[in-house]
C-alpha cells in the first residue's frame, strides 16, 4: 500500500495552508486577534515572537488542539477548522519531544503507522528508513531514557515524518539543546525539509534561528502578525519598531517627518531610500553594523561623543553617545589606514548611515496594518 | 561524631515507642505461636492448613479482599480518569469528596452502611421503588454487605495514589499520540493505560493488603457466618483464650501483609503511596 | 488537553456520569446519617417521617455515653500532645540525615500503618496483661500515641520537603543553636504542616476502635468502643446521633487540616 522509496515523497504535492481571521480568546484577553496567513506549498515558514505573542497558540490551532473562536483554517483546499487532530495527518514535533517512555525508539517511530493499521511487514522498513533519514540507523531497540537530548530530538523528528505527512509543525524543538547542538540541528532540519519537500511551519522565539532557517518569517506580537516577509525583508525593512527591535540589535532614535523620503534627527536631515511612513511617533532604526565613521559633512550624519574605545585585536569597539542620550556600539576593523582617523575617548565623531540602511518606522503599530 | 548522635536522638522517642509497642509484641506473638501446652510445637501452624474453619476463613479473607480490590479498581479508575479532565476548581471539589470519607471514622462509615443495607433500609427501598427488585434483598450480615462496606471504605486508598500517578503522566504524550493519528481509544490503550499501570498496581495492592487485615467492617456487616482472618484472631483471644492459635494466625497474616508491602514498594516507593 | 472536538462527546458524557456516580457513592452514605439521626421513630427512616432530637438527648442524658465521650476526648488530646513532638522530631531527623539508617528508621516508623490493627491490639493486650496496664487510660494513651506517630511523620515530612533548609544554616551562622534555629525559623514556616499533624493525631485517636476494644473497658471505655459494642448487640439509634456529631467534627477537623497545609502556597 505504501511505496517504499529513498525519496519519501512519491506522489502528492506539499500543501498550502490558509489561515483566515483566526481569533482565540482566553478570559479577558485575545491570544490570537484576527490572524491571517498564507503558507505556500513546500515553504519553510517560521512563526517568530516573544512568549505570549500567540505563536504557540496559532500552532495549536493548526494542529487541532485548540479550537478558534472565530476564523477558518484550510489545509490543501480542505476546510479543517473542525477536524479533530488525529484526522489531520500533520507531523508534529513537540518542544519536550513527547516520546513515549514505555516504548523503544522503534516502537515510538512505528506508532503512527500502527495507528493507521499498517501491517508489521510494511512498518518495519518504513521505520528503518525514517531512522536513517535522521541519522539514527540501528537505534531501534534503544530505550527512550537511554538517549541524549539531541538523539531524542531526532527520534521525535523520525516519528513525525515516518507516515509521510504533507505538513510538518515544529514547536520550538531545539530550545532545550545547547548552542552548538542547536546550530547543528538547525542545518539538519533544514536539509531534511529540502529532502522531504513538505510544507513546514516552525515556531521559535530565537530570531537568529528564524533568520537562518526560513523561507519566510511571520513575526507575531501581542496576538497579531506584525510583519510577514523573507528574512532579508524582516531584517532590512522592518515594518514596525517592535520588529526592528526584536530582530537583530537596534537603537531606535526618535525622528520627525520632513517628507516622503526624509526625516529630521536632532535637527539634521536624514535621507531614506524607502518611503517614510506617516504619523508623528516615528523612530529611526539604527543598526550599528550599518554605521560608518565619516567626516562631519557626510550624508545622513549622526554626531556622537566617544565614551569608550576598546582594542579587541582584530577590531576596535567604540561606545558612543548621541546628543539625545541614546548610545550605540560600533565595531571598527583594525587597519593602519583607518586607525589614525579613529576618535579617542571623549572626542566627538560623526557616523553616517547609507540611505539604503536608513529605515524609519512607526513606534507603535496601529490597528490598520 | 556528635552530630550523628544528635540526629539519632531525634529519632529515638519515635523508635522507642514503636519498638516497645509494636516490635516487642509482635516478636512475643511470634514466640507464642510456636508453643503449645508448654512445649515447642508447630501445632498451631498445622491447624491453619488442616482445620476447615481456619482454611475457610483464610479462603474467604482472600476472596473478599480480591473482590473488594476488583470493585475499587472498577469504580476508581474511571473516576480518576474523569478527574484529570476537570478544571482545577471542580477537581478540588472532587478531591474533597474523596477525602471526606477518609476523614470520617471507620466505625461511622460501617454504621452508615449498616442502616442503609437493612431489609427495610434505603437501598432496598430504592431498589424496590425503581422496580429492580421484588422483595428486599439480603444485603447485610453476609459477604455482600461486607464487600459493599469495605469497597466504600477502601476506595479512597486506591483513588489517591492512582490519581497522583496519573497526574504525573506528561500531558503532551496524549497530544502527540493524537497528532500521530491515534484515535482517542487507541491513544488511551497504547499510551495512557500502560503508563498508569504502576500507580494502579500500587493502589490495588494497597487495597488488597488493607482488606485482608480488616476487622471492624466484617464484624459489623458480615453477620456471624463471615469470618475473616482478623475475626479469627479476635475469637481465639476473647472467646477461647487460645493464644497459640491466635498468634499463629497473626504471624501468617502479618507475613503476607509485609510481603505484599515489599512488593508494592518495588513499584512505587512507600513514601509516594502514603504521602500522596 | 483542551478541545476534544466532540469526537467522543457521548463517551465524555458517560465518563462524567460514572465519575459523579462514584463520588455520590463515596459521600452520600456518610451525609445521610445526619438527617436520619433526627428521626423521631426508633426505626431510622429517610426522609424522616417525623423530626425529633430525642436521640441527641439520649446521648447527653446518659452518663455512660457522656463519660465515654469525655474519656475519648481526653485520650485524644493527650495523644495529640505526645505524638506531635515525637513525630516532628522523627521527621526532622529523617529529613536532615541521609543514608541507610534514616531509611530503615522511616520504614520502622511507618509500620503501625502497615500492621493490621487487630494484630497490634492483640499484641499490646498481651503485653499489657503482663504488666497490669489493661483498662487504664494511660495504657490507651500510650498505644494511641504509637499509632498516631506515622500520621504526624508523613505530614511533617511533606511540610519539611517544601522548605528550604539553608535558612536554618543561615540562622545558625548568625548565632542560633540548632534548637533555636528550628523553633524560630523552620517551625513558624511549616506551621501549617505542624497544625495538620496535630489534627490528624487527634482524629486518629478519637476514631480508633480495634485497639481500644481490647485495651479499654468499664470506666476507661472509649466512645468508639462503646459504640461498637452497642452495634454488635442491637442497632441503637442513639448511635446515629453520635455518628452525626462525629461526622461534623471529622469534617471540620479535616477541612481545617486541609486549609492549614494550603497556606504554604
Amino acid at each position: 500500500m505504501q511505496r517504499l522509496r529513498q525519496d519519501l515523497y512519491a506522489a502528492g504535492k506539499p500543501l498550502a495552508i490558509e489561515v483566515r481571521g483566526i481569533t482565540k480568546i482566553y478570559g479577558p484577553a485575545a491570544v490570537l486577534d484576527d490572524v491571517s496567513l498564507d503558507v505556500r506549498p513546500g515553504e519553510f515558514m517560521t512563526l517568530l515572537g516573544p512568549s505570549g505573542s500567540g505563536k504557540t497558540t496559532l500552532l495549536n490551532v493548526i494542529a487541532g488542539f485548540v479550537r478558534p473562536d472565530r476564523g477558518r483554517l484550510l489545509i490543501g483546499d480542505e476546510e479543517v477548522t473542525d477536524k479533530p487532530p488525529h484526522k489531520r495527518g500533520i507531523g508534529i514535533v513537540f518542544q519536550n519531544y513527547a516520546l513515549f517512555p514505555h516504548m523503544s525508539v522503534a516502537e515510538n517511530v512505528a506508532f503512527p503507522l500502527k495507528a493507521r493499521r499498517l501491517s508489521r511487514a510494511e512498518i518495519k522498513p518504513m521505520v528503518a528508513n525514517a531512522l536513517s533519514l535522521v541519522k539514527l540507523a540501528g537505534f531501534g531497540e534503544r530505550r527512550v531514557d537511554q538517549l541524549s537530548g539531541g538523539q531524542k530530538q531526532r527520534v521525535a523528528l523520525a516519528r513525525a515524518i515516518v507516515f509521510q505527512p504533507k505538513l510538518i509543525l515544529m514547536d520550538e524543538p531545539l530550545s532545550a539543546l545547547d548552542k552548538q547542538l542547536r546550530e547543528h540541528m538547525q542545518i539538519e532540519i533544514r536539509a531534511l525539509h529540502e529532502r522531504l519537500g513538505a510544507t513546514t511551519i516552525y515556531v521559535t522565539h530565537d530570531q537568529r534561528e528564524a533568520l537562518t532557517m526560513s523561507n519566510r518569517i511571520a513575526v507575531l506580537n501581542r496576538a497579531r502578525i506584525e510583519q510577514l516577509g523573507t528574512p532579508s525583508e524582516i531584517y532590512n525593512a522592518p515594518a514596525s519598531a517592535f520588529v526592528a527591535d526584536f530582530i537583530g540589535e537596534a537603537v531606535l532614535a526618535p525622528v520627525s517627518r520632513c517628507d516622503d523620503r526624509s526625516v529630521l534627527l536632532d535637527g539634521r536631515r536624514m535621507i531614506s531610500a524607502s518611503k517614510v511612513p506617516n504619523g508623528d511617533d516615528l523612530v529611526l532604526v539604527i543598526r550599528s553594523e550599518k554605521l560608518r565613521l565619516a567626516s562631519p559633512d557626510a550624508e545622513n550624519p549622526i554626531p556622537a561623543i566617544v565614551r569608550k574605545r576598546i582594542f579587541q585585536g582584530e577590531s576596535h569597539v567604540i561606545f558612543a553617545e548621541m546628543a539625545n542620550g541614546l548610545t550605540f556600539t560600533v565595531r571598527h576593523p583594525s587597519h593602519v589606514e583607518s586607525d589614525s582617523l579613529l576618535p579617542g575617548e571623549g572626542e566627538s565623531a560623526t557616523f553616517s548611515l547609507h540611505p539604503q540602511h536608513t529605515v524609519v518606522v512607526r513606534r507603535d503599530l496601529t490597528p490598520e496594518h | 561524631m556528635p552530630v550523628l548522635q544528635k540526629k539519632t536522638m531525634l529519632l529515638l522517642p519515635g523508635l522507642l515507642i514503636v519498638g516497645a509497642l509494636l516490635i516487642v509484641p509482635i516478636v512475643w506473638l511470634l514466640g507464642l505461636s510456636f508453643v503449645s501446652e508448654g512445649r515447642l510445637s508447630l501445632e498451631h501452624y498445622q491447624r491453619i492448613f488442616d482445620d476447615p474453619t481456619y482454611v475457610k476463613s483464610f479462603a474467604i479473607t482472600f476472596q473478599i479482599a480480591g473482590t473488594v480490590t476488583g470493585l475499587t479498581i472498577l469504580l476508581g479508575y474511571p473516576l480518576c480518569f474523569w478527574m484529570l479532565r476537570l478544571k482545577p476548581l471542580w477537581r478540588g471539589v472532587a478531591l474533597t469528596c474523596i477525602l471526606i470519607p477518609f476523614w470520617t471514622s471507620l466505625l461511622v462509615r460501617s454504621y452508615a452502611w449498616l442502616i442503609l443495607l437493612q431489609r427495610r433500609g434505603l437501598v432496598n427501598t430504592w431498589l424496590q421503588g425503581l422496580g429492580l427488585a421484588n422483595e428486599p434483598l439480603a444485603l447485610m450480615y453476609n459477604v455482600t454487605g461486607t464487600v459493599i462496606g469495605m469497597t466504600h471504605i477502601l476506595l479512597p486508598f486506591l483513588v489517591l495514589p492512582l490519581f497522583a500517578s496519573m497526574q504525573r503522566i506528561d500531558g503532551d504524550l496524549m497530544r502527540a499520540a493524537a497528532a500521530l493519528g491515534a484515535t482517542p481509544l487507541f491513544a488511551f490503550w497504547r499510551v495512557f493505560f500502560p503508563l498508569s499501570l504502576p500507580g494502579l498496581t500500587a493502589g490495588g495492592l494497597l487495597v488488597f493488603v488493607l482488606s485482608i487485615g480488616y476487622y471492624v467492617t466484617p464484624q459489623l456487616l458480615g453477620g456471624g457466618t463471615t469470618v475473616m482472618a482478623g475475626q479469627l484472631i479476635q475469637r481465639n483471644v476473647e472467646l477461647f483464650s487460645s493464644w497459640g492459635a491466635a498468634s499463629a494466625v497473626s504471624v501468617v497474616l502479618l507475613g503476607i501483609v509485609l510481603l505484599l508491602f515489599w512488593v508494592m514498594n518495588r513499584l512505587v516507593p512507600l513514601d509516594r503511596v502514603f504521602g500522596g | 488537553m483542551e478541545a476534544n472536538h466532540g469526537s467522543s462527546g457521548f463517551a465524555s458524557l458517560l465518563l462524567a456520569v460514572l465519575g459523579i456516580a462514584v463520588l455520590v457513592f463515596l459521600v452520600m452514605p456518610i451525609f445521610i446519617v445526619v438527617p436520619m439521626s433526627f428521626s423521631a421513630t426508633r426505626f431510622l427512616s429517610f426522609p424522616p417521617t417525623a423530626l425529633s432530637t430525642r436521640w441527641y438527648l439520649e446521648f447527653f442524658g446518659s452518663p455512660e455515653w457522656t463519660r465515654a465521650a469525655w474519656v475519648s476526648l481526653q485520650i485524644a488530646f493527650v495523644t495529640c500532645l505526645l505524638a506531635t513532638p515525637i513525630g516532628i522530631a522523627a521527621a526532622y531527623g529523617i529529613h536532615t540525615a541521609s543514608g541507610k539508617f534514616s531509611r530503615a528508621a522511616y520504614t520502622v516508623l511507618m509500620m503501625p500503618l502497615m500492621v493490621p490493627h487487630i494484630i497490634v491490639a492483640v499484641g499490646i493486650f498481651f503485653i499489657y496483661a503482663r504488666i497490669g496496664a489493661n483498662n487504664t487510660i494511660v495504657g490507651i494513651i500510650v498505644a494511641h500515641t504509637m499509632l498516631a506517630v506515622p500520621f504526624v511523620l508523613i505530614t511533617s515530612l511533606s511540610g519539611l520537603q517544601g522548605f528550604d533548609m539553608t535558612q536554618e544554616r543561615a540562622a545558625q551562622s548568625l548565632g542560633a543553636n540548632r534548637l533555636e534555629a528550628f523553633l524560630k525559623v523552620t517551625a513558624p514556616q511549616i506551621k501549617g504542616s505542624i497544625i495538620a499533624s496535630a489534627l490528624f493525631a487527634f482524629v486518629s485517636s478519637l476514631d480508633e476502635v480495634v485497639v481500644s476494644l481490647f485495651l479499654s473497658g468499664g470506666a476507661s471505655s472509649t466512645l468508639p468502643k462503646r459504640m461498637f459494642v452497642a452495634l454488635r448487640d442491637e442497632v441503637d439509634p442513639t448511635i446515629a446521633a453520635i455518628s452525626s456529631m462525629l461526622i461534623i467534627a471529622s469534617l471540620a477537623i479535616g477541612l481545617a487540616a486541609m486549609i492549614a497545609t494550603r497556606k504554604r502556597a
